[in-house]
């Protein structure tokens, strides 16, 4: 069956084919236009948002200037990087254990490991603040943890999503990967870690890259989790935005907001490019 | 002599490996377990739990008045609002992507991966962000009021009413909606509806008992995925609502954060966790494991 | 056969998945240097034994021995086995001397030695030239050549073969059955060769066990299992053959349908129904009533005529049933539909199998 000429069947003809072609074009401005106006007006050389006063870089060089800015991106980068760590490495092996292994209580694993995805975030807030509320003290007490800093918080909180979301990414990948592969590696002599480092991990690494790169996007881009469990002069960047953003509009916001959004976008592109090159290798095949 | 090994050489090797299996989870099992099935617990708890004068929640003498205060007017309101904006935000998706997904699946190769990378881009970015660049759009001197009102379509000051949160859910989760609609309508074969066209010969026909029943894993998994952290959203109402109507995730914030009451807000958080439950349930019935 | 030459040998070997029995009590002695093959239907327990002697799987209950060795718990890294996969199994992240190279690294080869052994794998399935393509740029063939000299570089004990040639084309798995009974004979390895097909088994193989339902039927040289099976379902498996019911009359004579004796051995008991198997090319087709001394004789009538081009399929009905002969005689003496005529056939390429 060529699909070419079925297709030409399912697409409706005359008038409400062009109101298709309408509604899908007015779908993308409506996606992408707010996106653009927030990037024109954080140019604007204005103290106020609605009228246009010419090209100006001055916001953004008022952003380089705040220390609170500062201080906020550069929480929410080590938090991100020390979250997306450890959720890559406890992710990968419970998407190992899972996918490659039959052992009792694995079901019940499998189910526990889906929660924190579709958990909404204010209930997952509030679990959090709830435990550390109650468990505080009795972290402290191990060594090199001090959570009133609010870091270690925050990290353990965004490695408790991300955990789920790493390991569904990753095991997508290695149930994709022919197990017949391991075996040949162990009929060639290999022993069950160098199996693992020479055959499997070279394999499902698309899976752990794509997987850190989500965990990354969602670590920085959280704001109600960690609204609950940051502290005072702790916050991160996204919680700090959206504490002034609720109040109102300001062109700083503007060019804080077009410096996160670019963070989003060079993500987006990193794990396209990255799908697109994966694609085409297994095309070769 | 036969030399036999004994029986259970097999058993011994499986369990080992299920040993090994058990080994390798259980990093992330003990941090799942410290750091959600506990928190879990504590909210669970906290449900039942008494608030001191103070406002700390106390956990000793076990009650169940959080979950009598469900019943109040106040809470009431509340839940019905969330309910009925989360299932308006929802509809507004599916009638806004059904058509979009179709479109973009009957497109080329070329066009149509173009056309989704232009759907992943939203999905991806910073929500918070995106957000807020309607809160400009929206603001009284902002573009979207000069161009309703240029056009005469009458007040454009929509900013911190119903419909403001309404526009910025739907913008928020419309991605939601695109994605697994998408996947399930690229699936259908559509030799079946060319010959459903030659036995029904009118197209919405074939519509209604061809694409529509084949596309409804789609319709029901982007339903949730959108309807759920609709329900529970809490940055969206506050950018763009004003807080000014109460829903369920900016009460149950207040409830910790303002009002200090955590056994209702946790109640509150158990109350949106069934939901999510029911919805996923629906889900997984659904086949929707496969999207 | 001699302890010390058997290469690998299963002692009532049984193997259970939760409760199908995929391997029903097995016991196979393979000799050293030997191309043995298990030949049988898909599912007949032939790949999971193969896979019980590389150790991918533990028997339920019985014992595999390697050279005398008991296998015991041995994982798949600690037996002096390699296994040429079905699918090949390259590892697609490593060249085609990379996945040569793998299993020397692993056994800590040191690295001139590595390079020797490398090129000389790669010679002798003549793959030089395309060391340092990735397995994916390679053709179906050419993987298969890797597969077996990422195998045969470790100079194992024994080879185990699973189905090797089941994704080429014909005419490239007919070349490449001569080059492996060529390349076994050059490295003087045993070879255990799974497949299906028996056409490959009978070619290249010293003996071949045939398999179904999990056991083993027959053992036996392509001959053996050829001229003389032992079941009803190997004479049917290999080759074609015609089955005449019969009836046991003594320890020397069984009696067909029609009444007519015939001299043969077998070991089934006195009125027992059995079957008596000739192949299609044992029976010889003559006009009515000619001679033909010690040979025993049926008359029937031409029901039917195929040209093969090299041989003539006639399908000849007789009393009770029709039979199929296949004759090499194209030119002189055909015979057409409906021509009176006598088939002969002589005792001794004749088996008695279980009704």
């Amino acid at each position: 069956m060529n699909k070419g000429a079925a297709l030409s069947t399912a697409e409706p003809k005359g008038a409400s084919r062009w109101a298709l072609r309408m509604h899908s074009l007015l779908i993308y401005v409506f996606f992408y236009a707010p996106i653009v106006v927030l990037v024109v007006y954080s140019f604007n050389d204005a103290q106020l948002v609605g009228d246009w006063r010419g090209f100006s870089l001055g916001w953004y060089e008022a952003f380089l200037d705040n220390d609170n800015i500062q201080e906020s991106i550069w929480i929410s980068v080590k938090v991100c990087i020390a979250s997306t760590v450890i959720s890559v490495v406890l992710g990968t092996m419970a998407a190992l254990s899972l996918e490659r292994f039959r052992w009792w209580g694995q079901k019940a694993f499998d189910a526990v490991l889906y929660l924190p995805i579709i958990i909404p975030d204010v209930t997952m807030a509030v679990m959090m603040l709830a435990f550390f509320n109650e468990t505080s003290q009795l972290l402290n007490l191990i060594p090199g943890v001090d959570l009133s800093a609010g870091l270690e918080k925050l990290v353990f909180s965004h490695v408790a999503f991300n955990i789920s979301f790493v390991s569904v990414v990753v095991r997508a990948r290695l149930a994709n990967l022919d197990a017949t592969m391991e075996e040949a590696a162990s009929d060639l002599y290999a022993n069950r870690w160098q199996t693992f480092r020479r055959v499997t991990l070279p394999q499902i690494m698309p899976g752990i890259i794509g997987g850190a790169l989500l965990a990354i996007t969602l670590s920085l881009d959280d704001v109600v989790v960690s609204s609950f469990v940051a502290s005072v002069g702790g916050t991160p960047i996204s919680v700090y935005v959206f504490g002034l953003a609720r109040k109102g509009v300001t062109p700083l916001i503007n060019a804080v907001s077009v410096v996160m959004l670019s963070a989003s976008m060079l993500l987006i592109l990193a794990s396209l490019g990255f799908q697109r090159a994966t694609q085409f290798a297994r095309e070769e095949k | 002599m036969k030399k036999v090994s004994p029986p259970g050489l097999e058993k011994q090797a499986i369990k080992a490996k299920a040993r090994q299996g058990f080994f390798i989870g259980l990093p992330s099992i003990a941090y799942l377990l410290i750091f959600f099935i506990i928190p879990l617990g504590y909210v669970i708890a906290y449900s039942f739990a008494t608030r001191s004068r103070s406002g700390r929640t106390e956990l000793r003498d076990w009650n169940v008045d959080a979950y009598i205060r469900l019943g109040e007017d106040v809470v009431q309101a509340v839940a019905w609002r969330s309910l009925w904006i989360a299932v308006l935000t929802t509809v507004i998706c599916l009638l806004l992507a059904y058509p979009l997904a179709f479109f973009i699946s009957t497109r080329r190769p070329v066009i149509r991966n173009l056309l989704l990378v232009g759907i992943m881009i939203p999905f991806w970015s910073n929500f918070l962000i995106r957000t807020y660049a309607w809160r400009v759009l929206l603001s009284s001197d902002g573009l979207f009021t000069k161009v309703v009102e240029g056009l005469g379509l009458g007040d454009g000051r929509i900013l911190f009413t119903r419909p403001a949160v309404i526009l910025g859910l739907v913008y928020g989760y419309l991605p939601f909606m695109v994605l697994p609609l998408y996947a399930s309508i690229d699936r259908i074969n559509w030799s079946l509806v060319e010959g459903a066209r030659d036995l029904y010969a009118s197209g919405w026909k074939a519509f209604r008992r061809i694409v529509w029943p084949l596309s409804r894993p789609g319709v029901v998994a982007g339903s949730i995925l959108v309807f759920v952290p609709s329900f529970g959203a809490y940055v969206t109402p506050a950018i763009l609502g004003g807080n000014k109507e109460s829903l369920m995730g900016s009460y149950i914030v207040d409830q910790f954060m303002d009002a200090r009451n955590g056994p209702l807000g946790s109640s509150l958080s158990v109350l949106v966790l069934g939901v999510m439950l029911i919805g996923t349930m629906i889900y997984f019935r659904q086949g929707g494991r496969n999207l | 056969m001699n302890h010390s030459s058997s290469a690998v040998e299963l002692k009532n070997v049984v193997k259970k998945f939760d409760e199908v029995t995929a391997v029903d009590d097995i016991d196979l002695t393979i000799g050293d240097g030997e191309f043995f093959s298990l030949l049988g239907p898909s599912g007949c327990g032939k790949t999971t034994t193969l896979r019980m002697i590389a150790g991918l799987e533990l028997p339920t209950a019985g014992s595999v021995l390697i050279h005398g060795e008991e296998m015991g718990l041995k994982p798949p890294n600690k037996r002096p086995v390699n296994t040429v996969f079905q699918n090949y199994a390259l590892f697609p992240h490593m060249t085609v001397a990379g996945n040569i190279e793998f299993g020397l690294q692993m056994q800590k080869v040191p690295k001139e030695e590595r390079s020797e052994l490398i090129e000389w794998a790669i010679n002798l399935v003549e793959m030089d030239g395309l060391s340092h393509r990735k397995p994916t740029q390679l053709s179906g063939g050419q993987q298969q050549r890797v597969a077996l000299a990422r195998a045969l570089v470790n100079r194992p004990e024994v080879l185990l073969l699973d189905e090797p040639l089941g994704a080429l084309d014909l005419k490239l798995r007919q070349q490449m059955q001569i080059e492996l009974k060529n390349l076994q004979r050059e490295v003087g390895i045993t070879f255990i060769y799974v497949t299906h097909d028996q056409e490959e088994a009978v070619t290249m193989s010293d003996r071949i066990g045939v398999m179904h339902e999990g056991k083993l039927l027959q053992i036996g040289t392509p001959e053996d299992i050829y001229e003389r099976p032992t079941t009803r379902f190997v004479a049917d498996f290999i080759g074609r053959s015609n089955f005449l019911e019969a009836t046991v009359a003594s320890e020397n004579e069984v009696v067909l349908s029609n009444g007519d004796r015939l001299q043969l051995q077998s070991d089934h008991e006195t009125g027992e129904s059995v079957a008596i198997t000739v192949r299609p090319e044992r029976l010889t087709i003559h006009k009515k009533r000619e001679n033909s001394t010690n040979q025993h004789q049926i008359d029937g009538v031409v029901d039917s005529v195929v040209y093969l081009g090299n041989a003539i399929v006639y399908s000849i009905a007789i009393d009770w049933m029709k039979l199929e002969v296949r004759s090499s005689e194209t030119s002189n003496s055909r015979y057409s539909i409906g021509d009176e005529v006598t088939v002969s056939f002589d005792p001794s390429y004749v088996s008695v199998v279980s009704g």
